[in-house]
């Protein structure tokens, strides 16, 4: 089952340690009628040399979160508490000089659509060799060559060749590669991927998932994988935070929460993929009704409206985040899967 | 499941004319389709999938005769209908429906549902002035959605509830067939499930025969009768759900299936892909002989120059590869 790979290198150590720990964030937009939150004090994490998957369906907050720890957030969105640590400092209290620093050089970004994050009026080997020369100090000469390293790196052909193309000459994947090696120019010790293959074909998809996972294995780097696709990360992953509403229902072990998701948001996503073992056309279990918009949260917990199992005290208190099992490794916010837990 | 063909495509071909350059200086023609053969039958859920860019979505358009086809024929009771003008045309096209992708756009955001649902009632005269809200409140409740549904606009609407407006309408002119163009793609996984769900309710209900354009294998493998795997704007395997996902035969399809991920973290890690190297090349010049050649795991000297006959392998299953052929695969 854990049969090493010959190819790959061993993942990198787990060490438990924190590197990034973000604490209590609520973000709210500016609307006609007043505030409303979109995340609501969200708490997550990601141990060094640690992948986390985080899923979640469109408007959940799952990039709005990754955005704003690095206070990359339009202008009506705000951060009104919480705070986030990376590798022991408060990025929201650090100066913008200093954040800059971390921004694309211990941090690395990889975003979903590679045709809008790329300038197309810049050879790729410049923009590759722009955060060189800005984070690591880097000649031009030192930093071009090193470019060409980086798009071998990440497997395109006739690398060297490359530096000079422009973006509108690649196609769709040989441009997300360019993406990664921009995430990964100067080695960052984190590297988050905002949905990365969804504009991409399942073949391309199948290529790039499997190029993080070998740059991961070999660079040792924490990777923040942000989905809808569950699926998608079940090999590639270690934990998986799933975000409902803008906050996290379910924190688990990869093997836990496929094996056994807890919190019934959880239950409805995995139980509408279809499956290999299903009949044609057998109905497929699904969520009914949609998410909550901002500001028409509900009071209680925010999957209640849609809740198969929902009770009274959820449509009145907000369930946390509290741990299953004895080493609470697996969390649920959910009243009703806790008290089961309790009573068995 | 009737075994009548309810459409039979024969040898249809399509191009576009295409310019490039800064100025549109130069001509060149874009190969979508290339002498595509297969038929649909009556009350069955075919599947078109494929990479963007294959031709999946050209078949579509091409067989409701939204494209022209550059040559080949498309019979429908009897009659070739990619050879009809557009008056000749109008009483095929009320059985004939499609449903897009884009829940968003397929709107017209003026109109209100009432109006967006009654539209094609009114134009097909299948009911009379005074029969039309009766009409579109069973078409709503048909697609699950309340009566009071009628007097609101798609702004005021989600995705998936978009989607089921876009439904209704198709219902609405009574079709036999409807050609499904991604019309799931687009919404969440909760979302689509439901919608996936109602497209199987209406099939039974109604007896429609779906063409489903799709590019998520899961999903296709869930609810089609037969599959057809397309690759740069030609056929490569077609045959039931099930041969085409424990049998197959074309490496394309091969390398296709294996790239699909499984909701299963220890099979998944210890899968071994068989990955495609590079990408799928331009349609503008596709590779000579078989166009799948250049990424092809397997190819063999006559690949690169001549095209594999389109030809049934096994009963019922239609592939074109030289290696098949020589009985190297499979």
């Amino acid at each position: 089952m854990m049969m090493a790979n010959n190819i790959r290198p061993e993942p990198p150590a787990k060490t438990g340690e924190r590197l990034l720990d973000v604490r209590g964030l609520t973000i709210e937009i500016e609307t006609r009628s007043g505030p409303a939150t979109i995340v609501d004090g969200i708490d997550l994490h990601v141990d060094k040399g640690e992948t986390l998957g985080i899923v979640g369906e469109s408007g959940c907050g799952k990039s709005l979160t990754m955005l704003s720890m690095m206070r990359l957030l339009p202008n009506k969105i705000k951060v009104t508490k919480g705070e986030a640590n990376f590798a022991g400092r408060d990025l929201q209290k650090m100066s913008n000089s200093d954040l800059r620093k971390v921004r694309g050089g211990d941090v690395g970004f990889i975003f979903q659509d590679p045709m809008t994050s790329l300038n197309p009026v810049m050879r790729i080997g410049q923009q590759l060799a722009e955060p060189l020369i800005y984070h690591r100090g880097m000649s031009k000469a030192d930093a071009r060559k090193r470019a060409g390293e980086l798009l071998k790196l990440v497997g395109i052909p006739g690398a060297e060749d490359r530096l000079d193309a422009y973006p509108h000459e690649l196609s769709g994947g040989m441009r997300q590669r360019v993406m990664i090696a921009i995430g990964l120019a100067c080695n960052p010790q984190l590297l988050i991927a905002d949905e990365p293959t969804t504009a991409l074909d399942v073949t391309i998809q199948a290529q790039i998932v499997d190029l993080v996972k070998d740059l991961r294995d070999k660079l040792g780097m924490s990777v923040v994988w942000i989905t809808h696709d569950l699926a998608l990360i079940a090999g590639l992953v270690d934990r998986i935070n799933v975000l409902y509403a803008g906050t996290v229902v379910e924190d688990a072990p990869v093997d836990a929460l496929f094996a056994n998701p807890s919190h019934p948001y959880t239950q409805g996503l995995l139980a509408s993929i279809p499956k290999l073992s299903d009949e044609r056309s057998t109905r497929l279990s699904s969520i009914g009704g949609t998410p909550p918009e901002p500001g028409r949260r509900p009071k209680g917990c925010p999957f209640a409206p849609r809740c198969p199992l929902a009770e009274a005290i959820c449509h009145e208190r907000v369930p946390s985040l509290e741990g299953l099992g004895q080493n609470g490794a697996h969390r649920v916010a959910c009243f009703v899967a806790q008290r089961k837990l309790e009573a068995a | 499941m009737g075994v009548q063909p309810l459409m039979r495509i024969e040898n249809l071909v399509k191009h576009f004319h295409v310019r490039l350059g800064a100025f549109g200086e130069r001509a060149a023609t874009v190969h979508a389709l290339d002498n595509i053969t297969f038929d649909i039958l009556e009350g069955e859920t075919l599947s078109l999938v494929g990479e963007s860019g294959c031709g999946k979505s050209t078949t579509g358009f091409t067989l409701l005769n939204l494209h022209r086809a550059t040559e080949g024929k498309v019979i429908y009771q009897g009659k070739n209908i990619v050879e009809l003008d557009e008056k000749a045309m109008r009483p095929y096209r009320r059985q004939l429906q499609i449903v897009f992708q884009d829940p968003y756009s397929t709107l017209n955001p003026r109109m209100t549902i009432g109006e967006a649902v009654g539209e094609p009632i009114l134009f097909h005269k299948l009911a009379t002035k005074a029969e039309l809200k009766d009409r579109i409140a069973t078409l709503l409740a048909d697609v699950g959605l309340p009566p009071r549904f009628a007097s609101r606009y798609p702004h005021e609407l989600s995705g998936g509830q978009r989607q089921r407006v876009a439904i209704a309408r198709a219902l609405a002119c009574q079709p036999k067939f409807i050609v499904c163009d991604e019309a799931i793609s687009a919404l969440d996984v909760s979302v689509q499930a439901q919608i996936i769900n109602l497209l199987l309710d209406l099939q039974q209900k109604y007896g429609l025969t779906y063409l489903f354009i799709a590019h998520d294998l899961a999903v296709v493998r869930h609810i089609s009768d037969r599959v057809g795997v397309m690759y740069l704007g030609r056929l490569a395997e077609l045959a039931t759900r099930e041969e085409l996902f424990e049998h197959p035969l074309h490496p394309y399809t091969k390398a296709l299936l294996s790239a699909v991920p499984e909701a299963d973290p220890a099979h998944e890690r210890s899968r071994q892909r068989q990955i495609l190297q590079g990408d799928v090349p331009s349609p503008l010049s596709p590779p000579s002989g078989c166009r799948f050649h250049t990424r092809c795991p397997i190819a063999m000297d006559v690949c690169s120059k001549a095209v594999p006959e389109w030809r049934e392998a096994r009963p019922g299953h239609m592939v074109a590869c030289h290696a098949v052929t020589e009985g190297l695969s499979g």
